[in-house]
């Protein structure tokens, strides 16, 4: 495999083809997560878990998967990592286990998964589709990093449950309520949106 | 409260005050690509709707009748899913055969359904929360309902915001995120009414 074609789709899942900004995909089973910095990341390393491990079997066997049956092997695949990630997550980490409810389970249906599986991992090697997996993951990640960090510092004042700002700030508790999410994820969009316009103008 | 006023009281909290778009953040994909469209809006919400109430119902029996028994619990994902797909397939081969027109407006909403991540929620909501078979439906048939409203307010927004000025950034995506946040502070009033756990 020649290592510009690995450094590539390494990086392009992280900038402008970000699937969180560029495709607003699979942002349904983890937004609801953001409230609480601790469990956003907790969530986030099991997604990039799923997208890594799920890809590179999907691109293993992907010669022996019949065109027309490819979605429920998809899910398949999707759903046996899912179930191990909610099998560690309840077995070491029962608290995070039960606050994140029915969320782990919705990984199975966040569409970044099905969508880098079905535009990348059935068209690439095994290799490729590992980095392509992590990537995507990495990539989604951040944003809702980001998200969680906003949400939780502004409606609570308190960062990975250790309070940061003093007396004098007064909570928004918009941030904390579902609202708040929703916002965030606008605003970032916005911002992101307009780096890229102003690059493009700068460009010509 | 009474028992047979459960339901009832859950079907309300399901549209109303836990919207399962608006407070849980459930089916956002098809949500904001949709709903640029009004009439598509509509198939996709009857369809949704329809899919939820049944697949709760059935998914509640699966799970009481073969997990349970079996302590397969931890097959739920697995088992909710194909259970999902494998009826939004039949309903699709059912309504293809029967009516022509049914088909020509919800045939093409139909597999987008399987990964509506709002479908498997409401299963497992369902299945943490304890509900019995009844309830189940009820919450499926309102969650859907809710889905509905939801969706179909935002098409009803986003035609009237096609002629206004939106900043480059935020257009798309951005503004849809925008109303939904202003939607789910509206639907925040709702939230005196009742409340389910």
């Amino acid at each position: 495999m020649a290592r510009g074609a690995a450094k590539k789709t390494f990086l392009k899942p992280l900038g402008r083809d970000n699937p969180v900004f560029a495709q607003i995909l699979g942002i349904c089973s983890t937004l609801a997560v953001t409230g609480k910095l601790e469990n956003t990341v907790v969530m986030c390393i099991g997604v990039i878990f799923v997208t890594t491990f799920s890809e590179g079997t999907l691109s293993l066997i992907r010669k022996w998967i019949p065109a027309r049956i490819r979605m429920m092997v998809e899910t398949l695949v999707i759903a046996t990592f899912v179930i191990i990630v909610d099998i560690v997550l309840r077995a070491f980490y029962p608290d995070i286990w039960r606050q994140l409810g029915p969320y782990v389970g919705l990984i199975i249906t966040n569409c970044i998964i099905m969508g880098r599986a079905e535009a990348f991992a059935l068209n690439n090697p095994p290799g490729l589709s590992l980095i392509d997996g992590l990537a995507s993951g990495l990539g989604y990640s951040y944003v809702l990093i980001v998200i969680a960090f906003f949400r939780e510092l502004m409606g609570t004042g308190q960062l990975w449950g250790v309070q940061i700002l003093g007396d004098w700030w007064t909570n928004w508790t918009i941030m904390v309520m579902p609202a708040g999410a929703f916002f965030m994820l606008a605003i970032f969009i916005w911002v992101v949106k307009g780096v890229f316009i102003q690059e493009e103008q700068h460009g010509k | 409260m009474e028992n047979s006023m459960i339901p009832v009281a859950v079907f309300f909290a399901a549209v109303f005050t836990n919207n399962i778009l608006l407070t849980n953040y459930l089916g956002m994909c098809s949500f904001l690509s949709v709903s640029k469209d009004l009439k598509a809006s509509y198939g996709l919400g009857i369809a949704v709707t329809f899919v939820m109430a049944t697949t709760s119902a059935i998914n509640w029996a699966v799970y009481t009748f073969l997990l349970e028994p079996f302590n397969l619990e931890y097959l739920r994902f697995i088992v909710f899913i194909m259970v999902i797909a494998a009826f939004v397939q039949l309903v699709e081969m059912v309504i293809e055969r029967v009516s022509e027109s049914l088909y020509a407006a919800l045939g093409i909403f139909l597999p987008l359904i399987t990964v509506n991540c709002a479908i498997l929620g409401v299963s497992l909501f369902m299945v943490i929360r304890d509900y019995d078979l009844i309830t189940s439906f009820f919450f499926g048939l309102g969650s859907g309902l809710g889905w509905f409203l939801a969706i179909l307010s935002m098409a009803g927004i986003l035609q009237k915001l096609k002629k206004a000025r939106i900043p480059r950034g935020l257009e798309g995506p951005g503004i849809t995120l925008i109303i939904t946040g202003i939607m789910a502070m509206a639907f925040m009033g709702f939230s005196g009414i009742l409340t389910i756990g």
